[in-house]
């Protein structure tokens, strides 16, 4: 008997798994092919190179105070040096490093907490749907960066990864609320309901089932909460509560802050750094906007037609190809 | 009436969820921060204030901690914040009260501001679609929007400050005026005032223009709008009360989305210019590891934009008739 | 001629010529093509095609609300003797409404979700007699009301504590607030259950005969409209390929073969076995259209001669008809 259902689930299973293949294809090369996309995934993916090749590019040890300090850029000192005599340009290197992978990290972290919450009470429903989502709402309205400032003045001069890690888990709410709306739209799909009565377990229906069919979302997710870790972290740094050794750009602004680099004029040293932060932002968003219009192909032709306002059927058919 | 009352049960469970965080945050952390901290303050703070801490920071052993937590929660409940002792013996309250004024007035004026003319500049944009403003608007946005507003007032700082000495470069007012409400003092916070507002500004503004114009389209294409067209309502009704107050729904939701991240912003800016606000306050506290301090901020911080979203969410109620009888927006 | 009372009416809805086309990136996509029809004072005239044949195109050249890449290439469209595209803005914003009016396809959709019906139906009043005290508005809007059985209280609602047939009530009632001359109604009941949909229709029939206005009657369903417009104009890719009087639906008479094929999807229920026929194929895409007559790779009849010209329209026994077979020397051949 199980065995009969399980083969009709595999029946089932069969020719959506292969529409999904020849869809994620299509997404990714409508991604690439979306000009904004691809704007956005070259300069990411330059900075993403100096952030690998960091000790091959930076020139010098970003904590040797070895050169004359405050010097404006050179070619010696492409960003100048700091008030003690640091090349600016080897830290924003090894900045580019670590403010990345916090980042990255954090956004892989918190997706990943996202996920497993949103679609756990999505999938359940009931009470455990009721708490998980009341947490998930408060966690939405609390103050995030009141609540990172608080947890850091326990923690004192924590290290960026550590900084990564409590961004992930303070800033999953608005991704498992998300993750929640699509699973629940896909809770009663058949081949849902059909792995359900096989008896397959929650894990597996959310890896196998549902995450095939929300992988633009978890991409969109997972892009804009690089996006606000990347913000928080420099934030912190920027505030002083991240270990004042660390490297990333945000203790570069930092420095730059205590230095009194506005006071002494030295705009090398506070300028490199945020414009990074704010072209890493771009192309986060402008990635993000790409995959907002993958995931939501309705909403892209629903403008369209309402433009042409009375637009029918066949008309509007041809108006999308 | 069961919409009023579904948020405001939201509003109380959250505002406990917040001090409840407060209470645990200490007790949860490794290598017990607080004992080091108590040992490093042994005889540098009289003797009840060291144990008015200890009750805080859950170091009193003598009780079990849920009773600990029900007089934690009760004094938080009454008002009882403790005292801050980096400003011994002045209690946390009385720091909150002198610093929150400043915080409400730069971040809610600037951010009202934004809004108004966010709003109608959003309404305008999408009514003369094709216009000029259309075409840069989305560039201007995203540029605004990825620019760290920390960083953007370091900017400011240092060309109207330092470079110029257009504006003061810290401060909510000068030396030279008495507080109080008279012309000099007043001049004196405007301009003071006025690069920290301009970064809340343009950090904001951009994001409310082009949201609305957004929506603005949208709704300009429903049929109820073109229905109200053809039974011939005039153009200023037809783009106010039909199609912009539709608009304004979600964006109205966006800013429960959006607050948390303003007020994050806020606790830079106020860095950036020594602005003696709430945030500016938490950030110096933190410094000098005043405990009461660090923990009444946050409090008032999450209290407030608690608060903050229950008004949204009243205004959204009156908005749409829809929500009241839903029960819900979140 | 069955029609020939209508020769004593004075025409409300005068269409000549009409062409609207969509510009795309490429091209005008014309969605409705070369368009004559006539509406008489106190007439009901169906307007029946498939989805994406251009009725709603039509129905809001009529109105002046195209919006966005749809523009009026040719033609006119003359409303109670007036050519509504000669008026200016201010005086087409009084004149929408007054002399004629619109019923939109989904109600939900038509109405203002966060205004009360009161609201709705008083500022229409007002817009065009901004005279009037609002009492005076208040008790129109009552008696609009009233007239399409919806109880007064409702005028507190907003749409969305209605139901689907009272929210369209509502709007019909919107419609007639200014005893419009003609009364446009695009699909009006096709959102509802049958059973509402019956009584609706009942409704407008019983509130035309009483307010005496002249409705265009757009729906893709064909008996429905059969059943309730004396007069039925049938559309295809863009073009009226035939008018006639609607009891000549019934046997006996010839049709255009498209309109055959829709009277054959009707089941009849008279007939010992119900039948129902559809039309082999689909509408065609506007940006291809067929060469010479649009229906022809559908059309059982079709010959070289409708694969390459586009048919004129002939006079028939009961109207027009815009088909080769009916040219009349070569009529014989085909039958």
């Amino acid at each position: 008997m199980s065995s009969r259902i399980a083969a009709k689930v595999q029946e089932a299973a069969g020719p959506l798994d292969r529409q999904d293949k020849v869809r994620r294809r299509s997404i990714f090369s409508a991604f690439i092919r979306d000009p904004k996309a691809l704007t956005g995934l070259i300069i990411f993916s330059v900075f993403v190179l100096v952030g690998i090749f960091a000790p091959l590019i930076a020139p010098y040890d970003p904590h040797a105070s070895t050169f004359m300090p405050s010097q404006p850029p050179s070619w010696q000192h492409l960003f100048g040096t700091t008030n003690t005599g640091q090349d600016i340009f080897s830290q924003f290197v090894w900045g580019t490093r670590t403010s990345l992978s916090v980042g990255v990290g954090a956004a892989v972290v918190s997706t990943l907490i996202a996920f497993l919450i949103g679609v756990y009470a999505g999938l359940k429903g009931g009470w455990v749907d009721a708490v998980l989502n009341a947490l998930c709402n408060i966690f939405l309205v609390l103050p995030g960066l009141a609540l990172l400032i608080l947890i850091e003045s326990y923690l004192k001069n924590t290290t960026p990864v550590l900084n990564g890690l409590i961004i992930a888990l303070t800033g999953w709410a608005w991704g498992a609320r998300v993750f929640r709306s699509v699973t629940l739209s896909l809770a009663n799909r058949d081949f849902v309901l059909a792995a359900k009565l096989s008896g397959a377990g929650s894990l597996r229906i959310m890896f196998a089932e549902i995450l095939p069919n929300m992988v633009s979302i978890i991409a969109g997710n997972l892009i804009y909460s690089c996006l606000g870790a990347i913000l928080a972290e420099s934030g912190l740094a920027y505030l002083g509560f991240e270990d004042v050794a660390s490297d990333s750009w945000g203790t570069i602004l930092m420095w730059a802050q205590n230095g009194a680099a506005l006071m002494i004029g030295a705009w090398w040293w506070f300028v490199p750094p945020g414009l990074a932060i704010a072209l890493v932002c771009t192309s986060l968003t402008l990635m993000n906007f790409a995959v907002d219009q993958i995931a939501n192909p309705r909403l892209r032709v629903k403008r369209r037609a309402r433009k042409t306002h009375v637009l029918e059927g066949g008309l509007q058919h041809a108006a999308q190809s | 009436m069961r919409y009023v009352l579904n948020r405001l049960l939201f509003l109380v469970v959250s505002i406990w969820a917040a001090i409840t965080l407060n209470f645990i945050l200490p007790r949860l952390m490794p290598g017990n921060p607080a004992a080091i901290m108590m040992a490093k303050f042994q005889g540098r703070m009289p003797p009840q204030a060291l144990h008015a801490l200890e009750i805080e920071m859950g170091m009193a052993s003598d009780k079990p901690m849920i009773v600990q937590y029900f007089d934690y929660l009760r004094s938080m409940v009454t008002g009882h914040l403790g005292l801050s002792y980096t400003f011994y013996p002045t209690p946390v309250s009385a720091i909150i009260r002198q610093s929150l004024p400043w915080t409400i007035g730069l971040l809610g004026v600037a951010w009202l501001v934004a809004v108004v003319l966010g709003t109608l500049a959003g309404i305008w944009i999408a009514w003369r679609r094709g216009s000029k403003a259309d075409a840069i608007l989305p560039i201007g946005t995203m540029f605004f929007q990825s620019i760290p507003g920390f960083w953007l007032g370091l900017i400011l700082l240092y060309f109207a400050g330092f470079l110029h000495n257009w504006f003061p470069t810290a401060h909510a007012y000068g030396d030279d005026v008495t507080p109080g409400f008279n012309g000099r003092f007043i001049l004196s916070v405007l301009y003071h005032g006025f690069l920290p507002f301009l970064v809340v500004f343009l950090g904001s503004v951009s994001g409310w223009i082009v949201g609305m114009r957004n929506n603005m389209i949208m709704t300009l294409g429903e049929d109820y709008v073109v229905f109200a067209e053809a039974k011939g309502i005039p153009t200023r009704r037809l783009i106010f009360a039909y199609a912009a107050r539709n608009a304004l729904l979600p964006q109205v939701t966006s800013i429960a989305i959006a607050l948390s991240t303003i007020i994050g912003g806020q606790i830079l800016i106020e860095q950036v210019f020594s602005y003696p606000g709430i945030g500016y306050q938490l950030t110096n506290a933190v410094t000098s590891e005043d405990y009461p301090l660090i923990q009444g901020m946050f409090l008032i911080i999450a209290v407030a934009t608690l608060v903050i979203n229950f008004i949204v969410d009243m205004i959204y109620g009156r908005l749409d008739p829809r929500a009241r009888r839903r029960g819900a927006t979140s | 001629m069955p029609h020939n009372h209508n020769a004593l009416r004075r025409p409300v809805l005068e269409i000549e010529d009409l062409s609207v086309g969509y510009e795309t990136p490429n091209s005008l996509v014309h969605a409705v093509s070369d368009v004559n029809l006539t509406v008489h004072e106190q007439e009901i005239l169906g307007l029946v095609g498939e989805s994406g044949s251009g009725k709603s195109t039509l129905a809001f050249a009529v109105m002046r609300l195209l919006k966005g890449d749809a523009v009026v290439t040719k033609g006119r469209v003359r409303v109670a003797g007036q050519d509504v595209y000669a008026l200016t803005p201010a005086e087409l914003r009084s004149f929408r409404w007054k002399k004629m009016s619109m019923v939109f396809q989904s109600a939900m959709n038509a109405l203002n979700p966060v205004m009360t019906v009161e609201t709705q139906i008083v500022d229409t009043l007002l817009a065009h007699q901004p005279d009037w005290s609002r009492e005076r508005a208040l008790a129109r809007a009552r008696e609009l009301l009233e007239l399409v059985r919806i109880d007064a209280k409702h005028l507190k609602s907003y749409p969305h504590e209605l139901s689907g047939g009272m929210r369209q009530r509502v709007v019909i009632a919107i419609a007639i607030a200014l005893q419009p001359d003609l009364v446009i109604m695009d699909e009006p009941t096709t959102a509802l259950d049958v059973v509402v949909q019956r009584s609706i229709l009942d409704e407008i029939r019983e509130i035309q005969q009483r307010e005496k206005f002249a409705i265009l009657f757009i729906s893709h369903d064909f008996s429905l409209v059969a059943e309730l417009a004396s007069r039925v104009a049938i559309m295809y890719a863009g073009r009226i390929v035939e008018v006639t009087d609607s009891e000549t639906l019934a046997d006996g008479y010839r049709h255009h073969p498209y309109t055959e094929g829709l009277i054959r999807a009707i089941p009849h229920l008279t007939a010992e076995q119900v039948v129902i026929e559809g039309i082999p194929g689909n509408p065609p895409n506007l940006m291809e259209l067929p060469s010479g007559c649009a229906f022809h790779p559908r059309c059982p009849y079709a010959t070289e001669e409708c694969r390459q010209a586009r048919p004129p329209q002939y006079p028939s026994e009961h109207g027009l008809i815009e088909c080769h077979l009916f040219k009349p020397q070569r009529e014989a051949q085909h039958v």
